[in-house]
Order: C-alpha cells, then structure tokens, then sequence
C-alpha cells in the first residue's frame, strides 16, 4: 500500500467514524477500535498537566462495547443525538506500523424539544494501525477544550 | 446589600410549618432567595471548601475558585500561610486573578496597576503622586488597612476551608469527629491529584445536594450500579448524621449483602433489568482498600461539599452555585501518594464511573434540570421527603429514607432563620 493510499483509507476512517455516531449506529463504534485499544475524552487542561483520569478512560474494545451496551441499557438521559463537524485531518506519518493523524472536532447536540448548542470541540490525537487489510484506531485522546461538560456526556465523542 | 428582612424573607418562601418534610419548589427558583443565600449561607456561619492544600505547593501559587458564587483566589504566602481572598480590588472592583491558576511575587489588578502581597494587602498604587505634580491620589489617601477583603482560612488535613463569619466555630468542631473519621479515612492521606472534573448542570445548587443525600434513589435511578450489583438498598449500611444533620455519610458494605433477590422481587423495580454481561470487566475490579469494609461512603459537609468514596474511586466534590438555576460540580479525582501502579491503574478504570460521563453518576445531572422544569409554574406545591419519618435522626439501618435530605434542610433554615 503506498503512504498516499493508506492516508486516505485513514481519512475515511475518521469520517465514518463521525457518521457512524451521528447515526446513532452506536453498536458498531467498538469496532473501529483494535481489540486491546486507548479510547480517553479529557479537558485539554486535565491533558496539558499530565492528569491521567479523563471523564472516559478505556483500555480495551470490551469497555467501549460496555458503555454502549450501557447506554442503550440502564443509563438515563434526554434524549439526543449529535452532529460532528470534522476538520483539518493531518495524517503525520507512520513508525513501527503506527499512523498518527491529528483532527479537529465539534459536535453540536440537538435535544429532542429542539434545543442546539455546540457541546463539544476539540481535538483527537489518534494512533491508527491497519488489521486485515484496513486502519483500525490503535488510540484516540479526544482533547477537549472547554474544561466543562454540560449536564453529562452518554454519547460517545 | 440591599437584604430582605428576615420578616419579608419568611413570607417569600412561604415555608409550611415547622418540619423539614415538605419543601416549596419556589426555594429552586426565585432569584430573591438566591440572594438571600448567598449572604446567610455562603458568607454567613458555614466552612466554604475551597480546594486541596496541594494545588498550591509553593510561595506565591495560586488558583481562582468560589465562595458560594463569590470569585476568590486561594494563594500561599511567604510564611507558607494559605489565604483566601475576595478577587476583586479595591480600588474599581476588577477580577485581580484573571487565570485559574499561576504563580506570582504579589497580585496585580491590571486595570490600573494596584498590586497586593500575598496576603492581600494593597502595596502599591500606580500614579498615587500623579504625573509631574498633578493629579494623583488626594493627599490623605492611605494603603494602611485596604486591601482584597481577605476571608478567615483553616484547613483540615490539606483541605482548604475559608469563612465570611467570625461566628462560625472552629473547622474541627463545625466538622465534629464522626465526619473527621471519614474525612481521614477517604481522603486524610498523602493524596494525588489524578483528574479534574467540571459539570455544568440546569438546576438550583440545593436540587443536586440533595440529590447527593438522598441515599433512596441510588440503586433507582442509577441502573448501571443496580444492574451489576455494585449498590443494593439491601446491602448492610446506613445513615450517619452530624448532631444537626447538617452534614451526613451514607454508607454501605458490600459483603454483608444477602437476601438481595428476595427484597427486590416481585417489586418491579427497573433497576433489576439484569442480563447486562460485562464485555470487560476489568471497571469493577477493585481492592479491599479500608479495613471496615466500607465500599461506598457518600459524605457531605454543608453547604456544598462533598467527598466521595466508590470502592477505589475516591473524589471530592463542590457544587458551586450558578444563579438560580444553575449550578457547577467541580470533581476532584484523587489517589494517594502510597498508589501501587496496579491501584493507580484501578482507580483511573474506576473513574470512568463518576463524573460527567460517569456510568453510575451522569444521572445525577440530568434529574435535577427534570425537577425545575416541572415545577417552574408551582412555587406553592410542595416537594415530599417523607421516606423513613419525618425526623432528622441517624438511620443505622436502613438507606431506604430521606432523612440526610431533611437534615440539609435543617441547616438551610437555621442559617436562613426561616
């Protein structure tokens, strides 16, 4: 595979990624991950000072199917939906068989009685490695920029 | 301050009788009682948490946080003394700290250059003489005695509490030694900062304390928790209350639980929907950390503050008052110095239980946005908080009961003289 072919198939990746949440296609969001993975959503302040509990830390593509499974399940919330608005993907090379690729993010969230605010922006710092052919998220950090959350955060970033 | 009489006060809130069972829902929304307690809870005779010791290791460090609503700074002198200042100067009321945290020689209020030491004392005034003779300050202008209104400041095992009252007793005694006991025992050692959490929630500050006290909707509202078995009503625990039930624990021991099926059965509580199989369940690996098996230990200490303890997750929290309808819980995520790496890794895992996003606790800040938007239109009715009596006594038994809710309003309406 040539560097300009896998950096497309990356590209893709982190757009399906987007579309998939945004379609509430919740149930394949573990699968974009590798099976022993790094999915953390942390403050940018909280990432600067080296803190290590973002307000999601998972290790595994077990955890991430947990937390839909979760969602889907037992945890109460209004119901919503988002939109992510990707931006500026930078593939920055590979070593060792890891991509690194750098995005920006927002997700606006629209309440079921109409109410839209911008939830929440940021960046993703991802490590992405390809498994049977295609690009799998080795890690994602999603950075984000507001130290605050509002009201709580079911809906995976 | 252009305060209400207590006389005018009562007849706002409009409180039914002398019990603490029945609350008016207008106490969540009208902006005059928020007023009213910012100055006869946040700066009348309460302990404010303001932050951990730690954050602040060095002379001249600094954070902005709050008191009640009011914007202070927690900043360490050149004695090594904390204080805890009103960020404001004195000279046009501007914000003094402009970043929530840094280190400085001394403060400076950028406006016009007044500066302050450390303990808040104004040094210096820019152009105090004037430019070539003319203007400046008047000549009986004095720096003696002026200064950011500072705030009395004691500490208890490194946290920070700061008081607007010279009536208020000593932290140790406001505290009293049943909540001491717990203070030590979840958060009384060598704590590390691992995570900071801040939570923007659509209610009044007192719909989330008391959400934080009402041990009845734990295993109701959260599923999550229910569903794995991590907190049963039935489980052996209880309610501890400070004398006033003005700060209460309650706790409970995982262990002990037994009959638990039985108790729930045939009640079609929700929280039963079993069946969830854990993927990986690496996020309820814990260990026996205390050795009397406490495995959940929820604590508050009036007003606002809160220390938790969910097996190994261990935080304190401050829900810092917004306006009327609307409140900031501010997480601090905590381990210890003493941290295996194993127990370092079980804590962050079990971190992905609480905060904003947390699998037990994201419920608690949706519920409270749910109450004031049902009851905007009926300040009159009433809110029931009947379960287990109608006393404020410690419940020794039983977490099925809303008395450490009662007892929180024991403290509101002796401190609002309602």
């Amino acid at each position: 595979m040539t560097p300009e072919e896998a950096e497309r198939q990356i590209r893709n990746l982190i757009y399906d990624y987007a579309h998939c949440i945004d379609d509430d296609r919740l149930e394949e969001w573990p699968d974009f991950f590798t099976e022993k993975c790094f999915y953390q959503v942390i403050s940018r302040v909280d990432h600067d000072a080296g803190l290590p509990a973002g307000i999601i830390t998972c290790t595994s593509r077990g955890m991430l199917v947990d937390r839909i499974v979760s969602l889907r399940n037992a945890n109460i919330y209004e119901p919503h939906v988002y939109r992510h608005l990707i931006s500026a993907v930078r593939v920055r090379g590979e070593e060792n068989g890891v991509w690194k690729a750098q995005t920006g993010y927002g997700v606006i969230r629209t309440m079921e009685e109409g109410d839209i605010s911008v939830f929440n922006t940021g960046k993703y710092v991802d490590e992405i490695v390809f498994e049977e052919g295609g690009p799998k998220i080795k890690s994602r950090i999603c950075v984000f920029d507001s130290r605050r959350v509002d009201t709580l955060l079911v809906i995976p970033i | 301050m252009c305060a209400m009489t207590t006389e005018d006060l009562k007849q706002c809130v409009g409180w039914p009788g002398q019990g603490v069972h029945q609350v008016p829902y207008r106490v969540y929304t009208d902006p005059e009682i928020y007023v009213e307690e910012q100055q006869r809870i946040f700066r009348g005779a309460v302990w404010n948490f303001i932050g951990m010791e730690s954050e602040v290791p060095e002379t001249g460090d600094f954070v902005t946080r709050y008191a009640g609503d009011t914007p202070v700074v927690m900043v360490r002198d050149e004695e090594g003394a904390i204080n805890v200042l009103v960020n404001q100067c004195c000279h046009r009321g501007n914000l003094v700290c402009t970043k929530s945290k840094g280190n400085e020689d001394h403060l400076t209020c950028v406006y016009h250059n007044w500066i302050y030491d450390l303990k808040g004392n104004l040094t210096s005034v820019a152009f105090r003489r004037g430019i070539n003779g003319r203007g400046g300050m008047p000549e009986d202008f004095s720096m003696e005695g002026r200064g950011m209104p500072r705030l009395r400041v004691d500490n208890y095992n490194g946290l920070v509490f700061a008081s607007f009252s010279d009536a208020v007793p000593a932290l140790l005694d406001y505290l009293g030694a049943e909540m001491r006991a717990n203070l030590d025992r979840v958060a009384g050692r060598k704590m590390k900062l691992i995570g900071m959490h801040h939570q923007y929630m659509p209610n009044n500050w007192k719909l989330y304390m008391e959400n934080v006290r009402d041990s009845y909707h734990a295993s109701l509202l959260h599923m999550f928790q229910a569903a794995f078995g991590i907190n049963r009503l039935t489980m052996d625990g209880g309610i501890k209350l400070s004398g006033d039930g003005w700060h209460h624990i309650s706790y409970s021991m995982e262990e002990t639980d037994s009959g638990a099926d039985d108790a729930y059965k045939g009640k079609n509580l929700h929280a039963m929907d079993h069946g969830f199989e854990m993927a990986d369940p690496k996020l309820v690996e814990k260990w026996r950390e205390f050795d009397c098996g406490t495995t959940l230990a929820i604590q508050s200490i009036y007003p606002n503050f809160v220390c938790q303890q969910i097996y190994n997750s261990l935080a304190l929290r401050l829900c810092v008052p917004k306006g009327p309808e609307h409140c900031e819980l501010v997480w601090w995520v905590l381990g210890t110095e003493e941290d295996t790496d194993e127990q370092h890794d079980i804590r962050v895992t079990q971190s992905n239980m609480i905060g904003p996003a947390g699998l037990i606790s994201m419920e608690d800040g949706v519920v409270g946005g749910w109450v004031q938007r049902a009851t905007i239109r009926d300040g009159d009715s009433l809110t029931m908080l009947e379960m287990g009596g109608r006393d404020v006594e410690p419940s020794e038994n039983s977490r099925a009961t809303e008395v450490s809710i009662r007892g929180f309003w024991n403290g509101w309406r002796s401190l609002m003289e309602i």
